[in-house]
């Protein structure tokens, strides 16, 4: 329990700095300061500036909101696709089944960051988010089939079936309800693994197109410059790391807290 | 001398919870005792502290002197001296076997711990331990893999292991759960072998039946104390304690009981040599009998007979693979979608764990209204009806599956399996996973509502002891076929088929006295691998009579599979080519 | 034995087949070289440009499946093509993984063993000083980015070459000493996540009867653990396998990146923004192949650790 109470805290308190952030900076993310390029931190600036004058601070925590953004939709949307797909084939089961886990282990053939590389470009966020979420559903419509499949043979479900209760209400009914902690469980470590992998996308040039910048697309571009200018890469890069960390501690506590083993 | 003397033994979950509160009792050598009690008793968190296996963070208090030695306070390493070589057990989770290493592997294994000596000779020892505890062809299976091998090859497995240093004490907790009577009684014989090597044995079970052939001395135990000790005789002929008493009552009993004739009127289930294969597996193959309005008819045989698969193909209420099924005078084979739907109505399940089937996220009421709802039912007031006939409370509505005890669990099972109204009622050992004084209550009530309603039952059951008391025909099913089929007093009193008789043999008599003493037909084996049965009769491996024939008798058994005849009794057919011949007096054969 | 493992073989094959075409595909649709090659200076007439991708197999007004026929058969007789500027794609691409394989290859292995001890280790003393020590810091290390952790490391090691006043270490060239960095980098993060995984999968099974019974045999607590729960533990490990292939992949590129190697990475990037089909599908291909090869491994792995999947 302690560990979900961490992780719920570290998150909240790094959304209400994604929240709040922009109106406790004095500058704006977008704002050029033309008399501080790549300046340390200062009472001006208080994590330095990048080399074209933005302020760290703001472009951070401006980058920390994108990354949550794109990291709970890619969670939700990631999640959503394994829960119906997963339930539909561990249902349905036979030909349906395997028509569906086939495309998705063909999806999980294909390497993401050349759908990323290839589809990205030009068509933004939205892109991006669909991208990762392609990406991470397969492993999760796997479990979720798995425990569909385990359930459907479960006598509480068989009983239902057999006093006439309809497919999709025996779903809703016994179904849906006992995969409500696994789905949390995974869209919490979906949150995590999705700003970490977009952050490798953008290293490799293919994550938020600029202007709009991320956690991941700033320590890409501090990384190199890290000796001569560590404020720009030890803010981001200690976000990134916090973020990841805080989602996996939610997710893992959560799982242990709803497995009565 | 005392092998094993144990002083006052407390023992403390990491929880604080007491599971063993000051048991005393002192064990010679040779000497078994039996330690008897319901699930919960603390009689396994004894067996663990007399080993020095408690889960961590529980304790353990009082003495355990093994051969005048403490063992309680010592450390792993001095206790891993002598557990497996003094000191060893067989444990009741058949997942106690490693699953992927061979079980000659985890012998041998049991056998160097202790003893240096080359992999070879232990392996061969390995296959000597197979044989000694009646693994057939020992060298193939000691190669193995646990789940190659039967629940009772595997529990043989574990004893082998358990033997591997002749320990001065056994601790065999539960070894015959889960397995068929016919197992049991095999499993309690190769114990009976240890014993004569001069191994003193604890025998823990939880009924009376199953050690009062073994046990020289039994103790009692409820709630972590030890409510009654003593001789086996006296213990089971003058118990002392009310807790005794009802454990020996509870125990099954096979009492002669007066016939019933059939009820008339038209068969509400017909069955017509139905068959159900999955894949090579024959699980169902050919089997045929009806039951009419009133009447119950219990499906008895070893688990793999293909009982259940039966009972699932019934329900189904779709066109067998081959056979008919006709149930209300409608072949299932010629049903329309909604008629389909609507004949469901008529025909319900009973479910063997009343755990498993109740959803443990909804309440009572929901879980019996499902049904109703379903079939746009107005549900509320009959809900209260349905509570009110299966003898359970209105307040019980709301409550979840996890606050209600297993009888009350599976009593809300069978209000929802009659919330439609049902004319036949399939049960699939619906008391099986119940205590033994559950399991009478659910029986009751089972009678008085098919008297009430008017119900067909069918019931399935691994032994006779538990449908004595419901069934009115008793078919007997082997290897996917129905070998005896008769009325319950004719079938009880005097069977025509050597494996039903077999089959009575085997259930345990709450007696030492008449438990030794009686003459058992044990079967040998266990049932044929339902992939690939033996070809003439399917019972010819195993038979107790087959061997004992004259060889022109003998070649009728390897020739053809013998189909159900009429014995000349009525209403009783045997599938037998040399049946057993009815006695002269048919009635008071067996009592007890 | 020998039907499954074909039947397996077959399924891989088929899977790195179609998804090596899928990918072949979308590059071929979604990528423009001819913006490349016109935006040259001095601009070159447009009848040299259409000339050029047509030889290359690039030219976008042919379908992308007659290109895609086109490039196949030349992938079945081992051909993978030209890039832009017209060398053959198949010695580059064995040049550019080997460049990879040096670099995670080493780490890989050495941080999958590193995990597995660190994981049992940190099981076997469950609650103790080791296990607190150690569980905390892999969970961590584990949430830790590849490329940040290789930015770490360097700068780390610019740290202690500055306090030695010489270059103690270096990490720009394929040296042992050069390939050290690259290395630990990797080794760190592949145990982080390995030992994580092992520390679970080691407790689900720590408990198991088959480990208690083996103690009553006479084994001691810590020898009933490793000949006992190991093996079954190791399962989860396996399958996992395909997901680790993937992740190793990408990761491998952004350590390249960060330590300025011109691996696969580097090519897939500039040859997207080139857009260069043939190099695109070459590199996509690539990994379309690692991860059904990895899947299979996986499956043999399962069988020989397991006996029970194993068919009849």
């Amino acid at each position: 329990m302690t560990r979900v109470a961490a992780g719920l805290v570290l998150l909240a308190a790094l959304a209400l700095l994604a929240a709040a952030g922009p109106a406790l900076a004095p500058w704006a993310w977008d704002e050029i300061d033309f008399t501080a390029f790549g300046e340390g931190p200062s009472r001006r600036h208080w994590l330095g500036t990048t080399q074209h004058g933005r302020d760290v601070f703001a472009v951070t925590v401006h980058a920390l909101r994108r990354s949550l953004l794109i990291g709970a939709a890619v969670a939700a949307l990631a999640t959503f696709l394994a829960a119906l797909v997963g339930t539909v084939a561990g249902y349905a089961g036979g030909r349906a089944d395997r028509a569906l886990m086939w495309c998705a282990d063909l999806l999980f053939v294909l390497p993401p960051f050349l759908l990323a590389a290839v589809l990205a470009p030009g068509a933004g966020t939205l892109a991006l988010v669909a991208v990762l979420a392609g990406l991470m559903w397969t492993s999760t419509a796997r479990m979720v089939r798995a425990a569909v499949r385990s359930l459907r043979d479960r006598e509480h479900v068989l009983a239902a079936r057999l006093a006439g209760v309809s497919a999709p209400r025996t779903i809703v009914r016994h179904v849906l309800p006992a995969l409500a902690s696994l789905l949390a469980v995974d869209a919490g470590l979906n949150v995590g693994a999705a700003i970490v992998a977009e952050s490798g996308l953008a290293h490799l040039g293919f994550g938020v197109r600029p202007p709009g910048v991320s956690l991941g697309a700033l320590v890409a571009d501090g990384g190199p410059a890290v000796l001569a200018f560590p404020w720009r890469f030890a803010f981001p890069a200690a976000l990134l790391v916090l973020t990841a960390v805080a989602a996996n501690l939610l997710a893992d506590g959560l799982r242990d807290a709803l497995d009565p083993r | 001398m005392t092998a094993l003397a144990v002083a006052d033994l407390r023992v403390r979950w990491a929880t604080g919870a007491p599971a063993v509160r000051g048991v005393t009792f002192d064990l010679r050598a040779g000497e078994t005792l039996g330690v008897v009690g319901a699930s919960g008793s603390g009689k396994t968190a004894l067996a663990l502290a007399v080993l020095g296996l408690l889960p961590d963070g529980a304790r353990a208090g009082g003495s355990v002197r093994l051969r005048g030695e403490e063992l309680l306070g010592r450390s792993d390493a001095e206790l891993s001296r002598i557990r497996g070589k003094d000191l060893a057990m067989v444990f009741q989770d058949l997942s106690s076997l490693n699953p992927v290493r061979t079980v000659g592997a985890q012998i041998a294994e049991a056998v160097r711990v202790h003893r240096r000596t080359t992999r070879a000779a232990a392996r061969a020892q390995a296959v000597e331990l197979l044989d000694l505890v009646g693994i057939p062809h020992a060298p193939q299976r000691a190669r193995a893999y646990p789940h190659e091998l039967s629940g009772g090859m595997q529990r043989r497995v574990l004893i082998a292991m358990a033997m591997a240093h002749d320990p001065s004490v056994l601790i065999a907790d539960e070894p015959t759960a889960g397995l068929d009577v016919t197992v049991q009684a095999q499993i309690l014989d190769v114990l009976r072998t240890a014993r004569a090597s001069g191994t003193a044995t604890v025998l823990i079970a939880h009924d009376l039946g199953v050690v009062a052939g073994l046990a020289d001395r039994v103790l009692v135990m409820h709630d972590g104390r030890a409510v009654e000790q003593g001789p086996a005789e006296q213990v089971y002929r003058r118990p002392r304690t009310p807790r005794t008493i009802a454990l020996l009552r509870s125990a099954p009993r096979i009492a002669p009981r007066p016939a019933r004739a059939r009820p008339p009127g038209p068969a509400v289930l017909a069955v017509d040599a139905l068959v159900r294969h999955h894949g090579a597996v024959r699980a169902v193959d050919g089997i045929t009998f009806d039951v009419r309005r009133g009447e119950t008819l219990a499906l008895v045989g070893e688990s793999g007979c293909g009982k259940t698969t039966a009972l699932m193909e019934i329900v189904r209420l779709a066109r067998p693979r081959r056979g008919r099924i006709t149930v209300l005078g409608e072949d299932t084979a010629t049903l329309r979608r909604a008629r389909r739907r609507e004949l469901r109505r008529d025909v319900q399940l009973v479910f063997q764990d009343p755990y498993a089937s109740l959803n443990p996220r909804m309440r009572v009421r929901a879980i019996v209204a499902e049904p109703l709802t379903a079939h746009r039912l107005p549900a509320r007031e009959r809900v209260r009806e349905l509570l009110d006939l299966v003898g359970l409370d209105p307040s019980h509505a709301d409550r979840r599956p996890h606050e209600l005890s297993g009888g009350q669990r599976q009593r809300v099972g069978i209000a929802r399996a009659l919330a439609l109204e049902p004319r036949l009622l399939l049960l699939d050992e619906p008391v099986a996973s119940l205590d033994a004084t559950t399991q009478a209550g659910v029986l009751n009530l089972l009678q008085a509502l098919q008297s009430r309603l008017g119900l067909a039952f069918v019931f399935v059951a691994h032994d006779l002891a538990v449908v004595h008391q419901i069934a009115d025909r008793v078919a007997v099913m082997h290897a996917g076929r129905i070998v005896e089929l008769g009325p319950a007093d004719e079938l009880y009193a005097a069977p025509a088929h050597p494996y039903t008789r077999a089959l009575l043999d085997a259930i345990p008599i709450p007696d030492p006295v008449l438990e030794r003493a009686r003459p058992r037909v044990v079967l040998h084996g266990e049932a044929p691998d339902p992939a690939n049965p033996p070809d003439g009769c399917r019972f010819r491996t195993r038979c107790p009579i087959h061997p004992a024939l004259p060889p022109a008798a003998r070649a009728r058994c390897a020739a053809s599979d013998p189909e159900p005849r009429p014995t000349g009794r009525p209403d009783h057919q045997v599938a037998c080519h040399h049946p057993l011949p009815e006695p002269a007096p048919p009635t008071l054969r067996r009592t007890t | 034995m020998a039907a499954f493992l074909l039947r397996r073989t077959g399924r891989a094959a088929l899977q790195a087949a179609l998804g090596a075409s899928l990918v072949y595909l979308l590059a071929a649709a979604a990528l423009d070289p001819r913006a490349h090659l016109a935006g040259r200076a001095p601009r070159p007439p447009d009848a040299v440009v259409d000339a050029r991708l047509a030889r290359l197999n690039l030219d976008p007004r042919v379908p992308p499946s007659a290109r895609y026929r086109v490039w196949a058969a030349g992938v079945l007789r081992g051909d993978l093509g030209r890039t832009l500027d017209g060398r053959p794609v198949g010695p580059e691409l064995h040049r550019r993984l080997a460049v990879g394989v040096r670099l995670v290859l080493p780490g890989a292995v050495l941080g999958s063993a590193l995990g597995i001890a660190l994981g049992v280790w940190a099981a076997a003393r469950r609650g103790r000083a080791a296990d607190l020590l150690v569980t905390p810091l892999t969970y961590v290390l584990a949430a830790v980015p590849v490329f940040v952790l290789a930015v770490l490391a360097q700068t780390a090691a610019g740290a202690v070459n500055d306090a030695a006043g010489v270059r103690a270490v270096t990490w720009t060239d394929d040296t042992a000493s050069g390939l050290l960095l690259p290395t630990l980098v990797i080794a760190l993060a592949q145990a982080a996540l390995v030992a994580r995984y092992q520390r679970g999968s080691t407790l689900d099974v720590a408990d198991a009867a088959f480990v208690r019974a083996a103690r009553a045999k006479g084994l001691r607590r810590r020898a009933a653990l490793l000949r006992h729960a190991l093996r079954p533990a190791l399962v989860p490990q396996g399958a996992r396998l395909p997901h680790t292939a993937a992740m190793l992949l990408l990761g491998g590129m952004l350590v390249e990146q960060v330590f300025g190697r011109h691996g696969l990475g580097a090519w897939l990037a500039a040859s997207v923004a080139r857009g260069d089909v043939n190099a695109v599908a070459a590199v996509g291909g690539l990994a379309a192949c690692a991860v059904p090869a990895a899947a299979l491994a996986a499956d043999v792995l399962h069988g020989l650790l397991d006996p029970r999947v194993r068919p009849a």
